[in-house]
């Protein structure tokens, strides 16, 4: 049984306006995910601005409710759990955010930060809670001396490093990394990315890992979802998605990431895509991506595609949701002219 | 042999501040020729951006001051003219386009009133002629249905398309020189190879030199023909491309490149990141800015800052370690076996 299934999930956020705030429109954020995370592993969740990775994660803990959709972890269903029943799963989901500065209280102690839900949890005395903190600071490489001083005296680096020993203070069994090294600098990204991976190894955590970057996605994930348009267009196992992409919109975001070897930049052909992603308030009938898609054909307009195994030997390893989606076989690339239309159904809802 | 436009020599450019002096920019030098890129590649605080508007003499004063150097334009001093002929330079031969599109653009402007500002401002055009070339401007970094667009505010704008105007801005007065801040770094993916793509076009078609500067290996690895490394200030090494990225010299930069993870290595291979943090820009050891984080350092480095030593064809490197033990350093590294298996 995995670890997470969610199912469906949808949050969509009324526009209101006038003296009234009646509402006149909707925002469909996350519209429709599905993906399930096996314990131990790390699921990468890749998308550009407003493709709803960020409200996908929230959605899951419960930081914001989501609109439908089931969300079950270890059999306990999260969406119908009571205030109580919540708090106590929180103890085993817990969550590190993007931004180290506006994360952390800057008038508490790192002390208190890191010991917070220790205290809330009821667990141990106040000499062990105490202990606990300082072990917490050693596993994620600071040192004593820093429990007794305030956020604003660490650098960018040092602060997402607290961040992580607050969500590891209970002990969880997943952690959501909503974008943890986007806002750090190459160097620190990297000792972050190598330390939430010993913690992992250490600690037997899971991962639901956000960011918009796919190199730091792929390095650090077991599998990759890419969304686009709060929708889940691809997902696959890490080296498989770049090796033998299907869906357009991962190829072209593939293509756009620059790599640091001049060589292999010289050698790449990029696959630019026209105009900007549409509004989540007003997105395109039929399939999200396909007023940019450059293999769109007719029926792209009609319905989005089902994410479907793509068959072969990946099974349910690698899925994919588009009519035209790329073929390896044998080593050659094909597109098919017929529409595919998935091993199980048709096109969805 | 390619026309000189640019040549930087030992600029330093200081703030005076209530905590102490910090040392931005402390004796940098490089050269730009025509139709090349200069990537200049550094981490936050490394003083990338105050080199670059220290060119621009737009640096804030008080608190900042450029101390040092001399930035030769073409026979021009710009250190020495006077506040009017560096208006005329700014725009005419050397335009800027910055990080953020947002907040370079003005608000309550219409994007052609802002394009067109800048035309008449330098060049002898009606405002007819201004706004008309706007739009034509607009059309060529590939902003759809321009003459509409024109019309627009900022806000009507994408971020990548804030980023397109900002460009068309810049290119309005055929400038020599296009300096380049983050330009992609706020935008998504997607965008940035855009951007970039429009950034080439441009750059081609007006035959001038480019000074990217940014923080993404990547971006520069695409775009540059060399590359400066800055750190703490300093340049810690210089040199072309490929030499940058094949045969590197300072731990710094084999420190950025093993940090990065890779989109086009099938296996995974565990970063090597450079340890301990940033260093504190008041209070910068005399010597080499990177001694605190440096594996490889000696007793000189915290004192005194190393003489350049050229290492290849137009690439120089700052550092005490002697070449032979860098070569032999570097051979152990697993970023350089990969390199040459």
């Amino acid at each position: 049984m995995s670890l997470l299934e969610v199912r469906d999930l949808k949050k969509h956020f009324p526009i209101k306006s006038g003296v009234l705030k009646r509402q006149t429109g909707t925002v469909y954020a996350v519209d429709g995910v599905s993906f399930s995370i096996e314990k131990g592993e790390t699921l990468g969740l890749v998308g550009e601005s407003g493709c709803g990775k960020s409200t996908t994660g929230r959605a899951l803990l419960r930081l914001i409710e989501a609109t439908s959709g089931s969300v079950d972890f270890e059999g306990i269903d999260v969406m119908s759990a009571s205030g109580g029943e919540m708090q106590k799963l929180r103890r085993d989901m817990q969550i590190i955010f993007q931004d180290p500065y506006a994360s952390l209280n800057p008038r508490m102690h790192v002390r208190d930060i890191v010991g917070e839900s220790l205290k809330i949890h009821g667990i141990g005395t106040k000499e062990e809670r105490k202990k606990r903190v300082l072990e917490l600071l050693d596993t994620v490489g600071l040192s004593a001396e820093h429990a007794d001083r305030y956020p604003h005296e660490f650098s960018g680096g040092q602060r997402q490093r607290i961040g992580i020993a607050r969500a590891l203070a209970l002990n969880p069994k997943l952690i959501i990394c909503d974008e943890p090294v986007s806002a750090l600098d190459v160097s620190i990204r990297a000792q972050v990315i190598n330390l939430l991976e010993d913690l992992q190894d250490e600690f037997d955590l899971t991962y639901l890992f956000i960011a918009h970057d796919l190199s730091v996605v792929k390095h650090i994930s077991d599998r990759v979802a890419v969304m686009y348009l709060g929708k889940i267009v691809e997902i696959s196992d890490s080296a498989l998605l770049y090796d033998v992409p299907q869906h357009p919109y991962t190829e072209a975001l593939l293509s756009a990431v620059p790599i640091p070897d001049p060589h292999t930049e010289r050698a790449r052909r990029r696959i630019i895509l026209e105009g900007d992603v549409p509004s989540p308030a007003n997105p395109p009938k039929g399939c999200v991506f396909h007023p940019r898609c450059p293999r769109a054909q007719e029926i792209c307009a009609t319905a989005m595609p089902q994410l479907a195994n793509t068959g072969g030997d990946a099974g349910e390893k690698h899925q994919v949701a588009c009519y035209f989606p790329a073929r390896f076989e044998g080593g050659t690339r094909a597109v098919s002219d017929t529409p595919f239309m998935g091993a199980s159904s048709g096109p969805q809802a | 042999m390619a026309e000189r436009l640019l040549e930087v020599k030992d600029l330093s450019t200081h703030f005076f501040t209530y905590a102490g002096v910090v040392k931005a920019v402390n004796g940098v030098s490089f050269t730009l020729d025509r139709k090349e890129t200069l990537g200049i590649v550094g981490e936050s605080g490394s003083g990338k951006t105050v080199a670059a508007l220290s060119i621009m003499r737009l640096i804030p004063d008080p608190p900042g001051k450029v101390v040092g150097g001399t930035v030769d334009l073409r026979g021009r001093d710009l250190r020495t003219i006077d506040d009017e002929e560096m208006r005329q330079v700014r725009g005419n031969d050397i335009a800027m386009i910055f990080q953020d599109p947002m907040t370079s653009l003005n608000p309550v402007l219409k994007v052609g009133n802002q394009i067109a500002e800048a035309i008449m401002l330098h060049q002898d055009k009606s405002k007819g002629e201004a706004w008309e070339l706007a739009a034509k401007l607009l059309d060529r970094v590939g902003i759809p249905d321009a003459d509409k667009r024109v019309n627009q505010y900022p806000f009507e704008f994408s971020g990548g398309m804030r980023q397109r105007a900002m460009i068309a801005m810049a290119i309005s007065c055929n400038p020599d020189i296009l300096i380049a801040d983050e330009p992609t770094t706020a935008l998504d993916v997607t965008i940035q190879a855009q951007i970039i793509d429009v950034i080439r076009e441009m750059q081609e078609r007006y035959e001038s030199g480019v000074i990217a500067i940014t923080h993404d290996l990547g971006v520069v690895a695409e775009i540059a023909d060399k590359v400066m490394v800055m750190y703490g200030g300093r340049t810690v090494e210089y040199g072309p491309v490929d030499e940058i990225y094949y045969n590197a010299h300072h731990p710094y930069t084999w420190g950025l490149l093993g940090s990065l993870p890779r989109l086009d290595l099938a296996e995974k291979t565990r970063l090597t990141p450079i340890k301990g943090q940033p260093p504190d820009l008041i209070a910068l050891p005399s010597g080499c800015p990177f001694v605190g984080r440096c594996i490889y350092q000696r007793p000189e480095c915290r004192d005194r800052w190393p003489d350049l030593e050229i290492v290849g064809p137009e690439h120089g490197v700052n550092c005490w370690v002697p070449q032979e033990e860098r070569l032999s350093i570097r051979e152990t590294l697993p970023l350089f076996e990969k390199a040459t298996s």
